[in-house]
């Protein structure tokens, strides 16, 4: 059962990705991507990250790709402005590489199997919002408090790059 | 429960899937999409290894990685709003000022 689910939303998380990057229209891609962070948040449950899944849903899935599909309604792009096709001089050149990377990615795996030996067991209340939220408030916060700075400093160059006349 | 293993591979294949996106795509909007497909398959493998590990510090840095992507989006959108304005096109193809 386990194993299904993971094999169901791995499968639908990597189709979703896959469409995204072939897709011409741009909205079509936003909700091919919804669905593969969606998929993702499944795994994420998998994995005892409850809290991360929520967020990974309501940030990522819920703002962020809500911001893509406003600028992408705002830009109105015409039909033939999707773009002819995808770069097909770049083909061979992206087959290659894309190989070079995956061998690249299970050697690194096969290191990766060697080196962590976790024996399954966890801690009481493992990836819940009280933990997560207790570490964010002890070990790291400055780190945390430093993310402010970037949202603050995000939201500042969003204006000064988006508006017309300063 | 699942090995560790599985994991990485599916986050290394969605990440390589962002890569080639970002090379061969000609919209800047699903160039875009392509960079938070790999944020998101590096987000994969924190947690599968602070799953492995029974350490709670892959979620913070998650967190962490959700916080600038948000950054990014939102300057990314910008600069692709103030590219349109110019350019009139969203294709990348177009945009060669700096091109040598």
């Amino acid at each position: 059962m386990e194993l299904a689910i993971f094999l169901i939303s791995a499968l639908v998380a990597i189709a979703a990705a896959f469409l995204v990057v072939i897709q011409r229209n741009p909205i079509a891609a936003v909700m091919y991507l919804v669905t593969a962070f969606v998929a993702q948040a499944v795994l994420f449950i998998q994995l005892n990250a409850a809290f991360i899944a929520v967020l990974q849903i309501i940030v990522y899935a819920g703002a962020i790709m809500v911001l893509f599909l406003f600028v992408i309604m705002l830009l109105n792009l015409r039909r033939e402005e999707y773009g002819k096709d995808i770069r097909l001089k770049f083909k061979p050149i992206v087959v290659a590489l894309g190989i070079v990377l995956l061998v690249e990615a299970v050697v690194a795996i096969q290191a990766a199997s060697m080196s962590a030996h976790g024996d399954g067991s966890l801690p009481e209340m493992f990836g819940s919002i009280q933990s997560v939220g207790k570490l964010l408030f002890t070990d790291y916060l400055y780190p945390f408090e430093l993310t402010s700075v970037l949202l603050l400093v995000a939201v500042l160059g969003a204006v000064v790059m988006a508006k017309r006349k300063l | 429960m699942i090995p560790l293993e599985y994991y990485l591979a599916v986050a290394s294949v969605i990440f390589v899937i962002g890569v080639t996106g970002v090379i061969i795509a000609r919209n800047i909007i699903i160039i875009f999409m392509s960079i938070e497909l790999m944020l998101n398959a590096g987000n994969l493998t924190l947690i599968a290894f602070s799953r492995s590990l029974s350490g709670m510090d892959g979620h913070i840095m998650v967190f962490m990685v959700m916080t600038v992507a948000a950054a990014e989006a939102a300057v990314g959108l910008a600069i692709i709003i103030a590219l349109f304005r110019h350019r009139d096109s969203a294709n990348i193809d177009e945009v060669n000022l700096l091109k040598w």
